[in-house]
């Protein structure tokens, strides 16, 4: 079943120095519970397309639909995570913060409190309810954020590189749980990456988009089987052929 | 942590013994006359004095509460109006054109003026705080609603918060360092405007008051002694009050580094 339909989108910055057109023509369906990665180089529009689907922007051509109403504004079916650890609440424990979005939907005290310890343990952070983010690595900043974006139960996950800050240890692990993560919630995740093998660890489909104007230049299928082994021939392949559609070395 | 805190108060002590001794030489060596130079037992002496006969609580009683007066309502108003200019672009520009003529104003410039208007008394003095509180206070608020994160503004609405919610958990705790450095600032303004203040506006009671009266009886012993009062009664609200107001909050939160005491 069709979860989210990005229907010939474009969108234009009113830049200082004229009009830039940031993504042309983009057409990509995500399946429910599908794990959909966006590829591309910096700058190729990845950012403006997850807003545009979260609501922070309007396409300025095209339309977005999510379960098949057309997304006007952010709304609680959505739930998303940024790169920057600073998105968490410095003022709120981990567990207040997981918290946030229950307490904004009107939920009673008692209900807040299970979930967030639920979504806790789910990151695995149930030791650290009480820390406030500034106490935490970034590592477990990005897992409070995950919590936090899953704990008021939105049908989309959409993920804009939250372990591109990360080193590549904390990244592999961080990669491994939100695999598990998602097999045990079952939500549609749109990710957004620049990093071709993390993109072939994670997806189902892996949509590669080209600069300048962004547009859908290829639309991978991942069928290995999970948990997947980054060394495996299978594996290096389809991080070859996703390379070959961004234009060389990736 | 701790051996540096003793080493810090060490440091000041030995640094006030240097000054003391220092005073001590100069106003024994008689190159002023000795009325208008006491020597520290004299200060000491006259300090005692107003501890024994209770008018230094008075004086500092007074002193207190026109500063607290003063800078509760100046935090009443300045808070939400620069608040408000944060938010409205329309209240920026009508406000932040005030506030820099206002504020580089010295508010013992205002003196004669809250005089003739409110007459002598507690209501010029704490009138005289508002005005000296009431400019950072603005300032600190506005910069700290214009510099909350908008990465904190977008997770809150993602998450389902409305403007209100957002203004109360996002904006409000978002700019509580700025309106904590507008309190301190304020404090340290207001602390010079109402001791200025009741020098000339205060009658019978204060620690201003105090000084200037002494100078009719050339009490200069009383003179030291209010000043020293006056200065560590500053230090001191400044390490209690807004130390532990930062404590509990902003440093608690990693917002600030821990300034050193
Ligand atoms: N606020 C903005 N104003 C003008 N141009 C922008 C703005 N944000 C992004 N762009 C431009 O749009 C293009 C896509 O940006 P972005 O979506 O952030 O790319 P990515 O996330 O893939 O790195 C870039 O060329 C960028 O310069
Ligand atoms: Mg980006």
């Amino acid at each position: 079943m069709r979860h989210i339909e990005i229907a010939k989108v474009g969108y234009e910055y009113a830049g200082t120095a004229g009009p830039v057109t940031a993504l042309r023509e983009v057409t990509v369906d995500v399946a429910t519970s599908e794990f959909l990665c966006l590829v591309g180089r910096s700058g190729c529009g990845k950012t403006t397309l997850l807003n545009l689907v979260a609501g922070f922007l309007s396409p300025t051509r095209g339309e977005i639909r999510i379960s098949g109403r057309i997304v006007t504004g952010h709304g609680l079916d959505r739930g998303v995570v940024f790169q920057d650890f600073a998105q968490l609440f410095p003022w709120r424990t981990a567990q207040r913060n997981v918290e946030f979005g229950l307490e904004m939907r009107g939920a009673g005290a008692a209900e807040r409190t299970e979930t967030a310890r639920r979504f806790l343990r789910l990151v695995d952070l149930e030791r650290f309810a009480g820390a406030y983010p500034h106490e935490l690595s970034g590592g477990m900043q990005q897992r409070v954020a995950i919590a936090r974006a899953l704990a008021y139960n939105p049908a989309v996950l959409l993920m804009d590189e939250p372990f591109a800050a990360l080193d590549a240890l904390t990244r592999d692990e961080m990669q491994r749980l939100l695999v598990d993560v998602w097999a045990e919630t079952r939500k549609t995740v749109l990710y957004v990456t620049h990093n071709v093998a993390e993109a072939v660890y994670l997806a189902d489909r892996v949509i590669v988009l080209s600069p300048h104007p962004g547009t859908v230049v290829a639309d991978v299928r991942v069928a290995l089987p999970r948990p997947r082994d980054p060394l495996s021939l299978a594996f290096l392949e389809y991080q070859r052929t996703i390379v070959g559609h961004l234009g060389g070395r990736g | 942590m701790r051996r540096s805190g003793v080493r810090t108060v060490v440091g000041a002590l030995v640094a006030f013994g240097v000054v003391a001794l220092g005073w001590e030489v100069f106003a024994r060596s008689g190159s002023l006359p000795p009325a208008i130079t006491p020597p520290v037992e004299a200060i000491a002496a006259a300090l005692a004095r107003m501890i024994g006969d209770g008018t230094l609580f008075v004086h500092v009683g007074y002193t207190l509460g026109r500063i607290a007066a003063g800078l509760g309502l100046a935090a009443l108003a300045g808070v939400p109006l620069g608040m408000l200019m944060g938010r409205f672009r329309p209240v920026e520009r009508f406000v932040l054109p005030l506030v820099s003529v206002l504020s580089p104003i010295p508010s013992l410039a205002w003196v004669p003026l809250f005089i003739l208007w409110f007459g002598l008394g507690n209501t010029a003095s704490v009138a005289l705080v508002f005005y000296a509180a009431l400019f950072p206070l603005i300032l600190n608020t506005w910069t700290g609603v214009c510099s909350v994160n908008r990465l904190w503004i977008r997770a809150a609405e993602s998450m389902g918060a409305r403007s209100g919610a957002i203004f109360r958990h996002v904006v409000l705790p978002g700019a509580l360092p700025f309106v904590i450095a507008g309190l301190r600032q304020a404090f340290a303004r207001g602390w010079i405007a109402v001791v200025g203040g009741e020098m000339i506006a205060a009658t019978r009671w204060g620690l201003g008051w105090v000084i200037f009266d002494s100078k009719e009886f050339l009490n200069t012993d009383v003179m030291l002694g209010s000043l020293a009062v006056i200065g560590l009664l500053g230090l001191g609200v400044e390490r209690l009050v807004f130390a532990a107001l930062e404590r509990r909050t902003v440093e608690r939160w990693g917002l600030v580094r821990r300034t050193s005491a």
